[in-house]
């Protein structure tokens, strides 16, 4: 008896400390949105919200400063677009290689090692990109500077790689084998299995590592601060230099006083990637809402 | 596997938390000199160099002494002088009056040091056939109005114009002197650096990026000068003659882009801090600063 009721408050104990982990998670976040509208907000005071989105100057040590982020914004979004590009084809097709194709004895390789990739620090990565990669970039494209947008896109798909494959063949491990085995039965091959069954079965898993992915490559800021070139002009080509918005809050906020005017500038742009972030992960939300109803029995 | 390498870091930090209590008892063990405490310094990329070799001459010779020393920018030091910390400010540009109303307002009350002069040489690739360029050209070509080196004389090739970000004093100084033209007959203040300009978040970056890139053009501090990049001989005006960056030059102030190294604390130094800026201005501190490529007071 006096054991059973042990075991109950030992459960109920347990239940609450979750329940507290959740909620703390909750709590932090309303913190960060929080603070961000606070600091960020009174920049708009400054420069109307308009020409701050959209204003391609960005001068905050300046007498008067200016701050228009649309070249930063352009910049984010090149990196991401393409780094999304190169790294989701690759490791998807990478997870579905190690899931279904390899033998057990590559995947108990392969998989660790893919898995120790994503702990290079990503301060080392950038010194990859400055050292090897820039270089290579440059002569490869025929461009006046290899500190572009490009090779920090491609510096940021070797970092968000890892996350992709490991996350994405966790799922379609979790596929099971009788979705397969009926596939099989009805004469398809490895190859239409694999397209037709084992994906769309595990995509709410690969979305949920895709999701990591891009969300590595919008807000790495070490990498892409040391390789992207950090020219302020609208970058109208990836292979231009260009200073994504991670980059140009990490470079402006260390001399920004502290309630000081470049300060609530930074903010603002850290309020908006922000939202970005949040938009990025209530659209997959949507999408595999939709994908969920279409595979509803 | 993942698990297993948690715990492998685990168990890393717990005997890495254990070498560094075991080494406690060493540090309260009496040694001979008297002056003890610590201090940070944070400031600029460029004075780093120095006050890193001057905070480990310092810290041999008081062991009980430890100094920690950052470089990521003048703009930074100052901020965090403003924002109280750190105790001293290094900066390759003086401060702002605006700077000095925010200091006051916080309550903090900056006191200047000159510890050091620096000349700002301007580096090409070695193979770049350009020996001298005039601050005009040099102006122009930050600002993005030239950006071919056939314009200033060279060969057909594009210019790719490297800068400090906003936060280096470097970034602040260069642009007053050079891209404005401070102090000529040309000055103006509205020029700002070209949108084409690269901003590094570093000196060695942009040092790194000319070793690479026969088309780049950079302005590290003299203590960066290597054999893998060409400095130019800058004239003041087109009639000077052109003048190469070194101690002599700066010294004799021939040498038109030369500055002043500053530190700030809040109020006069006292004790181990004005101690250790004591030894910075003594001859033997003053004397490392040659070694390691800067320019002495005198």
């Amino acid at each position: 008896m006096s054991l059973k009721r042990r075991w109950r408050f030992r459960e109920k104990a347990i239940e609450s400390f979750i329940f507290l982990n959740g909620l703390l998670a909750v709590i932090i976040l309303l913190g960060v949105l929080f603070l961000l509208l606070r600091e960020g907000l009174p920049a708009f005071a400054y420069t109307s919200p308009l020409k701050f989105f959209f204003g391609t100057q960005w001068y905050p040590v300046s007498e008067p400063p200016t701050f228009g982020m649309l070249s930063f914004f352009a910049a984010t979004l090149w990196v991401t677009l393409i780094s999304t590009a190169v790294a989701v084809p690759i490791g998807v097709g990478c997870a579905a290689y190690l899931a279904e194709v390899a033998p057990s004895r590559v995947r108990e390789t392969v998989k660790p090692v893919v898995e120790l990739l994503a702990g290079i620090p990503s301060v080392v990565m950038g010194f990859i990109g400055l050292m090897l990669l820039s270089p290579l970039v440059q002569s490869a494209f025929n461009l006046n500077t290899g500190l572009s947008g490009l090779t920090a896109a491609i510096m940021l798909s070797m970092m968000s790689l890892p996350i992709i494959v490991s996350v994405s063949e966790d799922a379609l491990r979790a596929v099971p084998n009788e979705f397969r085995e009926a596939s099989y039965a009805l004469g398809a091959t490895k190859w239409e299995t694999i397209r037709h069954v084992c994906i769309p079965g595990a995509l709410s898993g690969i979305t949920a590592a895709i999701m990591l992915g891009v969300g590595r490559a919008i807000g790495e800021t070490m990498t892409v601060l040391m390789v992207a070139g950090g020219a302020l002009a609208v970058p109208l080509s990836p292979t231009e230099p260009m200073m994504p918005m991670t980059a140009a809050i990490a470079s402006g906020i260390g001399n920004a006083v502290r309630g000081g005017l470049q300060y609530q500038a930074l903010f603002a742009i850290g309020l908006i990637l922000f939202l970005m972030t949040l938009s990025v992960n209530l659209i997959a939300d949507r999408v595999l809402e939709r994908q969920k109803q279409k595979f509803a029995r | 596997m993942l698990l297993n390498t948690g715990w492998r870091i685990i168990l890393l930090l717990f005997l890495l938390v254990l070498a560094v209590t075991g080494c406690a008892p060493q540090e309260s063990e009496p040694s001979g000199s008297e002056l003890s405490g610590s201090f940070k310094i944070i400031g600029s990329n460029t004075v780093t160099p120095l006050t890193a070799l001057w905070a480990e001459e310092f810290m041999k010779m008081n062991p009980k002494v430890n100094i920690a020393v950052s470089g990521p920018g003048s703009g930074v030091g100052i901020a965090s002088l403003i924002n109280g910390t750190t105790d001293i400010a290094q900066a390759s540009r003086e401060m702002k009056a605006k700077e000095y109303e925010q200091a006051t307002n916080q309550g903090v009350n900056p006191y200047e040091i000159q510890v050091a002069t620096d000349a700002l040489s301007v580096i090409v690739h070695p193979s770049n056939p350009i020996s001298e360029l005039t601050i005009s050209q040099l102006s122009a070509i930050f600002t993005n109005e030239i950006t071919n080196w056939k314009e200033v004389g060279g060969s057909d090739a594009p210019i790719v114009a490297i800068s400090r970000d906003t936060n280096s004093g470097t970034h602040v100084f260069f642009k007053e002197h050079v891209v404005q033209m401070k102090g000529l007959d040309t000055e103006n203040k509205e020029l700002e650096y070209g949108q084409k300009v690269l901003f590094l978040p570093s000196t060695e970056g942009g040092v790194t990026e000319v070793v690479n890139n026969p088309n780049a053009v950079f302005y590290p501090g003299l203590g960066y000068l290597t054999d893998e990049v060409k400095p130019l001989a800058i004239k003041k005006t087109a009639d000077d003659p052109g003048v190469l960056p070194s101690v002599a030059t700066a010294l004799d102030g021939t040498y038109p882009v030369a500055r002043p190294l500053l530190y700030y604390t809040n109020g006069e130094p006292a004790g181990v801090i004005k101690e250790f800026v004591d030894y910075c201005l003594s001859p033997d501190g003053q004397a490392k600063a040659i070694e390691v490529g800067y320019v002495p007071l005198q």
